[in-house]
């Protein structure tokens, strides 16, 4: 059942413009913060409406300018699990829940269904608690409960953790990702964190400025990104302008350097870019070995961070290395380190539609 | 102290029951219609809402005579509104206690729309799309989160336009007139007596609406405080 997004939202500053087909199980949005990541949500839920274009979720049209469909969110069937948690703060936790059951009108259906809930997300004993009685984890669960009380056939999830320490956030991430697995249909989530986007979706879909990238594997993404913007986007550190020598061979200005890549290239690469962790000290015979000079190094929590310049470039490089193997490195410091050819990824700066 | 009591034991009360009257049937008025003017002007575009906004203000900010030499325009008999609803449907607005209604209804009307508006619109508006998203109607959404969640604004309203409408002078002495029993309220004995020069009388009454409306504005500050509780002071 899949849900097929093609819109576009003139809006102030920028123009969202989405076009993205999501199977079911994860598919995530991933984007820097003003993307317009949240904004396509509300405009699959229906609490917002797009310029023009079309929303089909299974077969169903929910919107579409042409035949001037717009179908209110309330007969959208689409879930959304909010920032937030945006639970209703003047009802108990069974009022919310009791919210979410609004279509069924049965009461011992509505009965029944309720009980299950409770159970399923282990909410026995808190029914009578109003919101602000509630643990994080616990606002969490009682959302994704509400959400899929009505029995959405799409859900969507906007920044789930953003507002979450570290510590509590694993917690949770697992808790939703199992929720996620038991959820038969499509679910989109919003996340401009790449771990997030990497643990709990099989497929991404890249947004930039507003525009969407082809929706690609997650794994696929983050090996092979393929726009300069995916790159950075997916954390890669390191990423300059690059031209195409020959075939497997790439001429780097800023870090005056030639390079072996084992990446096929093809004519529209713009850009080079390798991450951080993959750069490591090396022997001078070294194949893509450079000669640096460590300009500056600062201790992160679990590793060391070196910031090279090669020599005769004008770019510095950033090297992650474990703090032991780094230790060595102090600012002033030279010496030879390698940019393994099955790392160098070919990027293109614009992307085609 | 003997002469107060004497005074107390004889005074004619019914101003105390027409204003309480007035107050309460001109606050339910308020409350509704204050509440749905809230929403239309809420959904309007920016002009239009500048321009309402400002009309449904007015009474506020002019002289309630002004106000009460409007109303007399349309009700008064010799007038075609005026004349019509007399003859046609013997409604007669001016000099009558539907007249005090109307005029305080009139004058308090802004403070209950604009309570309401401003406390609709500190509404999270993601509690409203939770609400469309997980399939609630929209008159649900309203009564059940909406209003719930801008409950102190809309309470506040509510009693600062009551404590307005039992006070009521101006726009009331014009339409309805000082008529003893029927269309004479506090405000009204108060002026009534003091140009008698019957000051102790006059003292009385202003006591007894002094007591009333700091009782109400304290009630409020009371429900106000309960409220927020998890608000921190500043």
């Amino acid at each position: 059942m899949p849900l097929t997004v093609d819109i576009i939202k003139r809006l102030q500053g920028f123009t969202l413009n989405v076009s993205l087909t999501a199977e079911a199980g994860v598919t995530a949005l991933l984007g820097a913060s003003g993307s317009g990541k949240s904004m396509t949500l509300r405009c699959i839920a229906g609490v917002e409406k797009p310029d023009e274009g079309r929303i089909v979720l299974d077969g169903r049209v929910l919107y579409d300018s042409g035949e001037k469909i717009d179908l209110p969110p309330q007969e959208r069937r689409v879930g959304y699990l909010f920032q937030r948690y945006a639970l209703f703060p003047n009802m108990t936790v069974l009022q919310n829940i009791d919210a979410g059951l609004s279509r069924e009108l049965d009461a011992r259906i509505r009965q029944a269904k309720r009980e299950s809930l409770i159970s399923r997300f282990r909410l026995d004993g808190l029914e009578q608690r109003y919101p602000r009685e509630l643990s994080g984890g616990q606002m969490q669960r009682v959302a994704l409960c509400r959400m899929l009380a009505g029995e959405p056939e799409a859900i969507l999830l906007d920044e789930p953790f953003a507002a979450l320490d570290s510590h509590l956030r694993w917690q949770l991430e697992g808790e939703v990702k199992q929720t996620l697995n038991e959820f038969s249909g499509v679910a989109l989530l919003v996340s401009h964190d790449r771990g997030e986007v990497y643990r709990m979706s099989q497929r991404v879909c890249v947004l930039n400025d507003g525009a969407s990238e082809p929706v690609l594997g997650t794994t696929e993404l983050f090996d092979h990104p393929r726009t300069l913007q995916a790159a950075l986007i997916t954390g890669c550190k390191n990423c300059v302008p690059a031209e195409i020598l020959s075939q497997g061979k790439i001429h780097v200005p800023d870090w005056n350097a030639r390079l072996a890549c084992s990446q096929a290239a093809d004519g529209a690469i713009t850009h080079t870019g390798i991450r951080a962790h993959y750069i490591l000290p090396c022997a001078a015979e070294v194949e893509n070995a450079l000669y640096c000079r460590v300009v500056e190094a600062a201790d992160d929590v679990f590793s060391r961070v070196l910031t090279l310049l090669p020599a005769g470039g004008t770019g510095t490089i950033r090297v992650e290395l474990s703090r032991a193997a780094g230790e060595r490195f102090i600012p002033g410091s030279e010496g030879w380190f390698c940019l393994p050819k099955e790392h160098i990824m070919l990027l293109r700066e614009t992307h085609e539609r | 102290m003997q002469e107060i009591w004497d005074i107390l034991k004889t005074l004619d009360y019914s101003p105390l029951w027409i204003s309480l009257k007035t107050g309460l049937v001109a606050t339910v008025l308020c409350f509704f219609l204050g509440i749905w003017a809230a929403r239309r002007v809420m959904r309007m575009g920016k002009r239009a809402k500048a321009f309402a906004d400002g009309l449904l203000t007015l009474p506020m900010v002019l002289p309630p005579t002004v106000a009460g030499f409007f109303l007399l325009l349309i009700f008064s008999l010799r007038r075609p509104i005026g004349s019509f609803l007399y003859q046609e449907l013997s409604i007669k607005v001016v000099q009558t206690w539907l007249g005090c209604i109307l005029a305080a209804s009139v004058i308090a009307f802004p403070l209950m729309y604009r309570n309401a508006r401003a406390a609709f619109e500190q509404v999270d508006i993601e509690l409203i799309y939770a609400g469309r998203t997980l399939g609630m109607s929209e008159r649900a959404i309203f009564w059940r989160v909406v209003l719930p969640s801008a409950g102190p604004g809309v309470v506040s309203g509510t009693i600062l336009t009551f404590a307005r409408a039992l006070g009521e002078y101006g726009a009331t002495s014009m339409l309805a007139g000082n008529i003893a029993g029927k269309t004479g309220t506090i405000s009204q004995r108060i002026a009534m007596v003091i140009q008698n020069g019957d000051y102790l009388t006059a003292g009385l009454w202003v006591i007894i609406i002094l007591l009333i409306s700091f009782g109400i504005v304290v009630l409020m500050n009371f429900f106000a405080d309960s409220k927020m509780k998890n608000i921190k002071k500043w």
